[in-house]
């Protein structure tokens, strides 16, 4: 049967390391999503990421394998310092990265004012959730695609795919930022460094573990406690938006954001194709080899099996998820909020 | 997909005899027998990995405690491309470290040659990690970039000895999976 | 802009506030505040915005009455079809003054002076060319840019016919989300919230486990706890290329703190009688200076 409903979406995987990147390719990524090694990009971890070598040669892995790299440049310049993300910019367009991945104004339309050839996507950063902010991009810019933040329900993101002129990229796997993205400074608040300036959430400097004689794990981010945990419980990272604080709400400690859960839509895959998504987003360039493998893999299948007209059997993936539970976020119903 | 997806090991005849025999047999070796071993393999890791310390910069001068927690001792690792250290040491008292990542061997081994996520290790409890986390997660990211398997490296080092050792590594990969499964 | 004569604004109310209350507040500052710029408008919820809607036409006149510009602020995060009409119905108004506070409100506004609000985010001289060039003319920048960088931003769009403003008054609005937390607090959905927000007129504090005071929620938005007073350092941020100080309003006498902050930009009081005449305000928190110093916020608190 070829009258298939779904445009066959492809499937963007993330890579913390060239070793990651390769394993991404070899398991099916269509598309993998990397950084450089300092804070033009949303997840300057220590440790992490590509030096210019490091991303050449990795883009002429991929794209032997017939996998497109996508360069994040998605995070937004001080004053004055716009010098690192022209370099970050100039280096994607020379390597041949198939897509710069920006959210600033001044950096989009650096890109597009010099590199008109080089496809833009609308980083999840920049926070574009209205039809309206999207055709900005689109008609500014000339935004290829729209990476779409994960405050949106299915319906929704159907609603918006229809007018709007740039494809869509939505979430499907990983960690679930509860705040707005783009919009969020918490990070700076409690730890001195940005989320949007420095691309740096709940920094590992900052993280400290302390597990009692019993077995208490109590995390903590600077001098603040985010969470406790019982022997028994599974743990979470200390990200302020996952911890549990007290209330005059409330008569015990709770999640007031969020608690620590992974996001998880293998089971809404084919709602989210027909509502017009096109490229599904694996969150976790901070994670392993490990991680990238298994769940690369899996939606792989869960992709292939929909387009051949099978129902996709996603294995579960709940050992890779944070506190050790999945949920469907936003994008289920709008009860989530 | 469960954890034995991930260890991707065929189960071995040698199960049985070794769920006792590791520790029974590490449990009568002298630290001091342990030492040139463990030393040989730093320099190994030193000399043939030379990216891994890229990554670790600033890090590569902190002092990690690794707690095989079912393991009769510690390893103690200064990742220096210099002068690399690996040494066994007592649990009790603890060695003076910098960042201490603790869990069963095999889960350790796991991590290391890119196997086992350390997030979801983390999460599930299985790991446990104090004092300089920025050091913790460091070493694993250079750890986890390892071009192929780290372990299968320092494996062939062993001249000779590597295929009964590769064989004693994937059993006990086996056992862990085994244990996950019940 | 250094030759542009400095002025003290006041933000929009964040808040839920009782509707007579909100309209009296407007009143009193309309009557005895001397600040020059009102921002008025629901920024945060769009179920929030119909309660103020009487009250809008004569809050509005009273203000312009007493000689104050009056600037409609945007809804900061769109998402559903009654967001967007929120957005659309501010930024019609061809005759006023408008904020953007999110990128939705930018394609109604090109091609006529308008204001960008804290929650659009301008870090560098770049990003103001692209807005000014559709017609921007204020920028009211990020709470979490540190005065090093206010200074670079201004230094680099001196060409430009800008002017930059930065709160120096109230809980740091710090996160967005599409969830509400006040009504998450009360085991309630965004959708059957029954305006639960309405009790806490400064936000509703969340503290650690441990018992630290921390942070506060004010619907689907996060504040600090502690309260940004920036007094003593306006001198400075003027002598940056700062032209306009936002006061963010609270429950406490904000006329006061308008004076306060007026009298020392008129240069009639020190800015030791300034800060003295912030003390004994009763604010559920301590004063901080913010992000000025580009260090972690919270362990700047002055107290």
């Amino acid at each position: 049967m070829n009258d298939n409903r779904y445009v066959r979406p492809e499937l963007v995987c993330p890579a913390g390391t060239p070793a990651a990147l390769r394993t991404a390719v070899d398991a099916g990524a269509d598309a993998v999503y990397c950084g450089l090694q300092n804070a033009t990009n949303a997840r300057n971890f220590p440790g992490l990421n590509f030096a210019p070598a490091e991303l050449e040669t990795a883009i002429g892995y991929a794209h032997a394998r017939h996998a497109k790299v996508l360069l994040a440049v998605n995070t937004f310049p001080r004053a004055g310092e716009f010098a690192l993300w022209r370099e970050a910019v100039d280096l994607g367009a020379r390597l041949g990265a198939d897509a710069l991945i920006v959210a600033d104004l001044g950096v989009a339309d650096y890109a597009a004012q010099t590199y008109p050839e080089l496809r833009l996507h609308l980083s999840v950063q920049a926070g574009a959730s209205s039809p309206e902010a999207i055709r900005f991009y689109c008609q500014k810019f000339g935004v290829k695609r729209v990476v779409l933040p994960r405050i949106l329900t299915v319906a929704e993101i159907a609603d918006v795919h229809r007018q709007i002129p740039c494809e869509i990229e939505a979430f499907v796997f990983g960690n679930i930022g509860m705040m707005a993205e783009g919009r969020c400074s918490l990070t700076n608040y409690v730890c001195g460094l940005s989320t949007n300036m420095d691309g740096v959430c709940s920094p590992a400097a900052d993280v400290h573990y302390e597990e009692d004689a019993e077995r208490n794990l109590t995390t903590k981010l600077g001098p603040y406690v985010i969470d406790r945990f019982t022997a028994e419980e599974s743990a979470g990272y200390p990200t302020i938006c996952k911890g549990r604080y007290l209330c005059d709400a409330r008569t015990e400690a709770y999640y007031a954001f969020e608690e620590p859960v992974t996001l998880n839509l293998s089971a809404l895959l084919p709602d989210l194709m027909r509502a017009g998504v096109t490229a599904l987003k694996i969150e976790g360039r901070q994670r392993s080899r490990a991680y990238v493998k298994a769940v690369v893999s899996a939606f792989r299948n869960a992709v292939d099996d929909i387009m051949a007209g099978r129902d996709a059997s996603l294995a579960s993936l709940i050992a890779l998820t944070e506190g050790h539970r999945e949920t469907e976020g936003a994008y289920r119903s709008k009860a989530w909020r | 997909m469960t954890l034995r997806a991930r260890a991707d090991v065929a189960p071995s005849p040698l199960q049985g005899l070794l769920q006792t025999v590791p520790k029974w047999l590490l449990a009568g070796v002298p630290l001091a027998l342990l030492q040139p071993l463990l030393g040989h393999i730093a320099t190994h890791v030193a000399r043939s990995r030379p990216e891994l310390f890229a990554r670790l910069g600033a890090h590569s001068d902190k002092l990690f405690l690794i707690d095989p927690i079912d393991l009769p001792f510690v390893l103690l690792l200064r990742p220096n491309a210099r002068r690399p250290q690996l040494t066994a040491s007592r649990r009790v008292p603890r060695p003076r470290h910098d960042a201490a990542i603790a869990g069963t061997f095999v889960d350790l081994l796991g991590m290391m040659d890119g196997s086992l996520d350390g997030d979801a290790l983390f999460f599930s409890r299985d790991l446990r990690v104090s004092g300089d986390t920025e050091a913790v997660v460091v070493l694993r990211n250079a750890l986890d970039d390892l071009e192929g398997n780290a372990l299968d490296s320092i494996v062939a080092a062993f001249g000779p000895l590597s295929a009964p050792l590769k064989l004693v590594i994937s059993s006990l990969r086996g056992m862990r999976t085994e244990k996950r499964d019940e | 802009m250094n030759d542009v004569a400095a002025q003290i604004t006041l933000g929009p109310v964040l808040f839920n506030w009782q509707p007579d209350h909100w309209r009296d507040f407007y009143f009193r500052i309309a009557d005895e505040a001397p600040v020059q710029t009102v921002y008025l408008g629901e920024v945060l919820c769009s179920k929030r915005a119909p309660l103020f809607a009487e009250h809008y036409e004569a809050v509005t006149e009273r203000l312009r009455a007493a000689r104050k510009t009056v600037v409609f602020s945007t809804l900061s995060e769109v998402t559903q079809n009654l967001d967007r009409k929120l957005v659309e119905s501010v930024a019609a108004s061809q005759n006023d003054l408008v904020e953007a506070n999110d990128a939705s409100a930018l394609p109604q506004l090109a091609g006529r002076p308008h204001h960008i609000g804290p929650f659009i985010n301008v870090y560098n001289e770049r990003s103001v060319a692209v807005l000014a060039e559709s017609g921007a003319c204020n920028f009211c920048l990020p709470v979490e840019m540190p005065a090093a960088t206010i200074g670079a931003l201004c230094r680099e769009t001196q060409s430009l016919d800008a002017t930059f403003e930065v709160m120096v008054f109230g809980r740091m609005p710090l996160a967005l989300s599409a969830r509400c937390y006040h009504a998450r607090a009360h085991a309630r959905t965004k959708d059957s919230c029954r305006f639960v927000c309405e009790n806490d007129p400064d936000g509703l504090e969340l503290r650690t486990l441990s018992g630290q005071p921390f942070l506060a929620v004010n619907g689907i938005q996060t504040l600090s706890y502690d309260f940004l007073n920036l007094i003593d350092r306006v001198e400075d941020l003027r002598g940056l290329g700062v032209s306009r100080f936002r006061l963010s309003p609270h429950s406490c006498d904000m006329v006061r703190v308008a004076q306060a902050f007026c009298g020392l930009l008129d240069g009639t009081i020190t800015a030791t009688e300034a800060a003295e005449a912030l003390i004994g305000l009763n604010l559920p928190g301590p004063f901080s200076t913010g992000f000025y110093h580009g260090k972690a916020a919270l362990s700047r608190s002055l107290q």
